[in-house]
């Protein structure tokens, strides 16, 4: 027998019974696609960690303030981040690139007749485009000034600037939020979603007059201006675990508490995608242990079907050999014939993959990227348990006594 | 191949099938010679032992005991992939059930043994235009795309027998050939076994039928696995296949009075 003849009878004997063959396949199919799946999804993650790394600059640290509990009717509870803090940190601390703090709230913005609903007003200091690593696309940030004087200034969003005014420059001009007034005095370049935050569909005002005319009103009362969360990023050149340490003192200082119970966490932005990673490896391993028991199953199923399938061609084995096949042409014909189920199982498994991956990033929202090794890795492991689960009921085919074979029914 | 050449010698031959504790002789020492270009029937009560020999002169089987000579060649002790390449080349089996795969044409069945040659591989052009010969050979050319299923008993078995010679062997072994077939199509496969065993062709056939037999010139009796009886009809090949005739003629007259 040649090449040609064993992959002719082979493919004969699977397409001779087409939906059989696919139901075998079925677990190869589904085992093939899953390797393909989760290495595109774990791809996807890893991307976007690396493009956050980048975004957000690995040299950050988050200062959050401990949750305190409020009781009704008392005076609200000591400590928590406040933001004189910021000013304190940036003062007293060497090795500070910038800090800056953020206070959200949300309003209806209007220019003219164009009026967008629930933009997510962010009040800030003029650090914050060191911090947080964007570019002014024109005009200028929030100074320094316009911060400690509450002027009513703001900084749009380039995807804010793009609705709001079209082509049209707005610098200069005045749109509202809500009631206030504000002038626009720049637009920040494209910046896109970082750690689930779209800078360009935001509007950028001094954190002053945020705490002023934003923050609603039993929030300003109960919280005075105290912050949520502060933004440090360390200078270059400056170790991250030492300007940490000199952070925690001044802060336990500051409040009035001990290291052992502090009003704040410190977290780096390694310790955040270190965090990330883990979710996804865990994710990944899931998949794996899918991928792999789906491939191990798809296999018995190749198996059984080929031992239901010499027992049911017996006779055809029996008269193959009567007219000259050697045990080990038997043996190669069954063996071909599971590695075919498994590739071609494969060869489906790497299209429902793709088409998976595609789908999965779509409804999920998690970003898939097609890793083209795990269409190598996952069709060679179809193969080889095409390989190893064929083996079996080759040999019982190529073992089976010509006589006894030829007398079966 | 001489008139003396021998194509089957067999020495003592036993074969002892063990079923547990009991062991069944079910071939007790048979020591047969059978020349080149014979045609040769097989007889005997059931369960004599007559298609365990067809096994070992078919090199399906190998002897518990004794020796047998194919041209000479001793294959009593060959491997089974040994024995699969002798098959294949120098025996053609006619079986009483055809034995043609379902999912092929007659054609593509004529070709099987083809695809287990091991040398002189013959290119797939030359291969179907051997078959084709073949089954031109058997009467069967305008049936070559037919299923096995959209033939006759009687053209299935003229198919097997296509099969069987395809590789032009030196012996074609048939275990009851006619055994699924009406009379006429008996007689037919007959008038076709003598026209190859004419063209030289060794014959060995089991029948239990005393008429089928009577148109081989030789008859070997088989009994518990011993030789019966040897028995030379003496008539040459010519007569036998004018007898065939006439047996043919008669059916015809039969069927229109
Ligand atoms: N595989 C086997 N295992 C055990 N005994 C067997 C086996 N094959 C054949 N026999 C026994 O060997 C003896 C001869 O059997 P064989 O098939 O050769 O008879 P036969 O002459 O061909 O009979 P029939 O005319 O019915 O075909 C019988 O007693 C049978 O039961
Ligand atoms: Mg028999």
């Amino acid at each position: 027998m040649n090449f040609s003849e064993v992959i002719t009878i082979a493919w004969r004997s699977i397409a001779a019974n087409k939906s059989r063959s696919l139901l075998t396949m079925l677990g190869v199919i589904i085992g093939v696609a899953a390797v393909i799946v989760m290495m595109a999804v774990s791809a996807g993650t890893e991307a976007t960690i690396a493009e956050q790394i980048q975004g957000l600059g690995s040299n950050l640290v988050f200062i959050n303030a401990a949750m305190v509990r409020m009781v009704p009717g008392q005076p609200p509870p000591q400590g928590g981040l406040v933001f004189d803090d910021v000013a304190a940190i940036r003062d007293n601390i060497k090795g500070v690139a910038g800090v800056s703090v953020e206070q959200r709230s949300t309003a209806t913005v209007k220019y003219g007749n164009v009026s967008l609903d629930e933009i997510t007003i962010l009040g800030t200091t003029p650090d914050f485009t060191t911090v947080r690593d964007v570019a002014v696309g024109s005009g200028r940030f929030i100074n320094e000034k316009e911060q400690e004087q509450k002027r009513k200034v703001v900084v749009l969003g380039s995807a804010v600037a793009q609705e709001l005014f079209g082509e049209a420059d707005p610098i200069g001009q005045t749109i509202n939020a809500g009631n206030v007034k504000l002038t626009v005095i720049g637009v920040l370049k494209e910046k896109g979603l970082v750690s689930g935050t779209n800078f360009d569909e935001m509007i950028y005002v001094p954190i002053s007059v945020v705490f002023q005319k934003f923050t609603p009103s039993f929030f300003g009362r109960v919280m005075g201006d105290r912050v949520r969360s502060i933004y440090v990023s360390v200078a270059e050149g400056y170790d991250m675990e030492s300007v940490i340490q000199q952070i925690e003192l001044l802060l336990a200082k500051r409040h009035g508490v001990t290291l052992e119970e502090p009003d704040f966490s410190i977290q780096t932005q390694a310790d955040i995608i270190s965090a990330r990673q883990s979710t996804t490896a865990s994710f990944r391993t899931l998949l794996a242990w899918v991928a792999g028991v789906s491939l191990i199953v798809g296999g018995i199923g190749i198996m059984n079907i080929m031992l239901v399938s010499v027992t049911e061609r017996t006779r055809e084995i029996g008269l193959r050999q009567a007219v000259g096949a050697t045990p080990g042409d038997i043996q190669l014909q069954f063996l071909v014939e599971a590695l075919m189920l498994s590739l071609v199982g494969g060869l489906i498994g790497v299209l429902a993959g793709l088409g998976g991956a595609v789908l999965f990033g779509k409804f999920s929202g998690m970003r898939t990227v097609v890793v083209p090794y795990s269409i190598a890795l996952s069709f060679t492991s179809a193969a080889l348990v095409g390989i190893f689960f064929g083996f079996l009921p080759a040999r019982t085919a190529a073992r089976l006594d010509p006589i006894e074979a030829l007398r079966h029914d | 191949m001489t008139e003396q050449t021998k194509i089957i010698e067999t020495i003592e031959l036993k074969k002892i099938y063990g079923m547990g504790d009991v062991e069944v002789m079910a071939l007790n020492g048979i020591s047969i010679q059978i020349l080149a270009g014979e045609f040769v029937a097989v007889m005997g009560p059931s369960g004599s032992g007559k298609s365990t020999l067809m096994n070992i002169l078919g090199c399906l089987d190998r002897p518990s005991e004794g020796r047998y000579l194919l041209a000479g060649e001793d294959v009593s002790n060959m491997s089974r992939a040994e024995l699969a390449h002798i098959r294949n080349q120098r025996i053609g089996f006619v079986f009483q059930s055809f034995n043609l795969l379902p999912k092929m044409t007659a054609l593509e069945n004529v070709m099987l043994p083809l695809i287990y040659q091991r040398e002189n591989r013959l290119s797939v052009h030359e291969r179907r235009q051997r078959a084709e010969a073949a089954l031109e050979s058997v009467g069967l050319a305008e049936r070559a795309h037919h299923l096995p299923k959209e033939l006759s008993g009687g053209q299935q078995q003229r198919v097997a027998i296509a099969r069987a010679l395809i590789n032009d062997p030196i012996l074609i072994l048939a275990d009851e050939p006619t055994g699924n077939l009406d009379t006429r199509s008996s007689l037919e496969i007959m008038e076709l076994l003598h026209g190859l065993n004419e063209r030289g062709v060794t014959i060995v056939m089991v029948t239990h039928e005393a008429d089928i037999a009577a148109h081989t010139r030789r008859v070997i009796r088989i009994r518990d696995g011993r030789l019966d009886s040897d028995h030379h009809n003496g008539g040459r090949s010519e007569e036998a296949k004018a007898a065939l005739r006439q047996s043919l003629a008669a059916l015809s007259e039969e069927a229109q009075p």
